[in-house]
């Protein structure tokens, strides 16, 4: 199972690819868009600001080496911002266009203490993950939520997920291993 | 709210593990790989790493000791100790480290978490307060600032920071119990998520203080047996306190 984990300029991309090491599969860090093309899995990090990513990631073409995997039905995941850039927009940074993959939008959360961060329980299974986001997704394509806060949205090929399964110990594993069998 | 965590925390200096009582009289307690790796597995939330000779030494944490650790990990990892620089902290990430830790810097340079926030999100950027009878304290708790702990952690908060490491110099390694009218002041002055830290001797003690904190660092109480994080997590549970399931 061969994994491209896109390096667009900023964020810690190691522990990706560590915890693609630890379940045994080829996994590559590359900005390459002909690399992500070819993967069995890509899988969009994200760290940092949406703005700087999203320059980041046009900059290297790898916004439509993206979006053209998704429409050809090929694997791949976004990983906190990485979902929340598959969107079609985000309000961070005075507002950003998204890659449009998923419908929907990210917006600044409004409760509780903001960063968002810790591990919190992701409905339907109960399972707790790891997040740390300051903004969420709105979308019709949520598949999961956790405190009313969408953590994992869906489309087609597209899996974007606003927790950290890098970061989330078994339970992280288990879902990343799940991405590889789909790869 | 996410569910309340358990942080150990790694004080290193000389590339060992090491532990004192209000800062004073460090003794060694071990290798941060391998207590790094079982405090991993016995279940801690996060882990932090406090290189405590950093900043005195006037250098950063050691990238290549923080990549051996992180590589065991799937936990989130923070790493501080001599940070002055976005460099310093970039190369502390590319080591592995999810968020870097800013203490006498950012009582220097108060910009400093200004520019860590704009260029490595808010979310990796923790700033650490060492406090002596609610006063600031900076390098290693050596030198008075003048800055009341609350107004100095409302001051970050406007300028991005993400997290509050807060240690109370006062109860540092006494297993006495948290500092609670310190937290409490702190935690009602941002609306950040506060680490707690100093004083843990009991399940009790963590208990009481994540009542006014969203997670507790651990040291001292693990240090002479990481396994007791297991009995403690249970514990925990039975005081009602509502932690995840590591398995």
């Amino acid at each position: 199972m061969n994994v491209a984990v896109c390096a667009y300029g900023a964020g810690n991309v190691r522990s990706v690819m560590a915890a693609f090491g630890r379940l045994g599969a080829d996994a590559r860090v590359t900005s390459s868009p002909a690399e992500v093309a070819a993967a069995d899995l890509a899988v969009l990090p994200g760290v940092g600001s949406a703005a700087s990513a999203m320059t980041g990631l046009r900059e290297r073409g790898l916004d439509d080496a993206l979006r053209d995997r998704v429409a050809a039905g090929r694997p791949t995941l976004g990983i906190c911002l990485g979902l929340q850039l598959a969107l079609e927009e985000s309000e961070e940074d005075g507002g950003v266009a998204g890659l449009g993959i998923l419908p929907g939008r990210a917006v600044r959360i409004g409760e509780g203490r903001v960063p968002r961060i810790g591990w919190a329980r992701v409905e339907p299974g109960g399972e707790a993950f790891y997040f740390a986001h300051s903004y969420a997704a709105e979308t019709p394509a949520a598949t999961a939520s956790s405190e009313g806060i969408v953590a994992i949205a869906e489309t087609g090929s597209f899996v974007g997920v606003q927790f950290h399964p890098e970061k989330s110990g078994a339970a992280g594993a288990r879902m990343l291993e799940r991405c590889l069998s789909r790869g | 709210m996410p569910l309340p965590r358990l942080i150990p925390c790694l004080d290193v200096a000389g590339g060992r593990v090491v532990k004192g009582v209000r800062f004073q009289g460090l003794t060694e307690v071990g290798d941060p790989v391998e207590l790094g790796a079982l405090y991993s597995d016995a279940g801690a939330d996060e882990l932090v790493y406090l290189d405590v000779k950093a900043t005195v030494d006037e250098r950063a944490a050691l990238p290549g000791l923080v990549a051996r650790i992180a590589d065991r990990l799937a936990i989130p990892f923070t790493v501080g100790g001599g940070v002055r620089t976005v460099a310093d902290a970039e190369s502390l990430l590319e080591a592995g480290a999810d968020k870097v830790s800013v203490n006498s810097a950012a009582l220097e340079r108060p910009e400093l978490v200004s520019q860590l926030a704009a260029r490595l999100g808010s979310q990796a950027v923790v700033v650490a307060i060492d406090a002596t009878g609610g006063e600031v304290r900076s390098h290693a708790g050596s030198q008075p600032t003048g800055r009341a702990a609350a107004e100095w952690a409302r001051e970050v908060e406007g300028r991005g920071a993400g997290e509050i490491l807060l240690t109370s110099i006062d109860a540092d390694g006494t297993r006495d119990g948290y500092d609670l009218g310190l937290t409490r002041s702190v935690s009602e002055a941002v609306s950040l998520p506060v680490i707690a830290s100093g004083g843990a001797g009991s399940a009790r003690h963590i208990a009481e203080v994540l009542d006014v904190a969203q997670a507790a660092l651990l040291a001292s109480i693990l240090h002479e047996s990481p396994a007791r994080l297991v009995t403690l997590r249970d514990e925990l549970r039975e005081l009602g306190v509502s932690l995840r399931d590591a398995a």
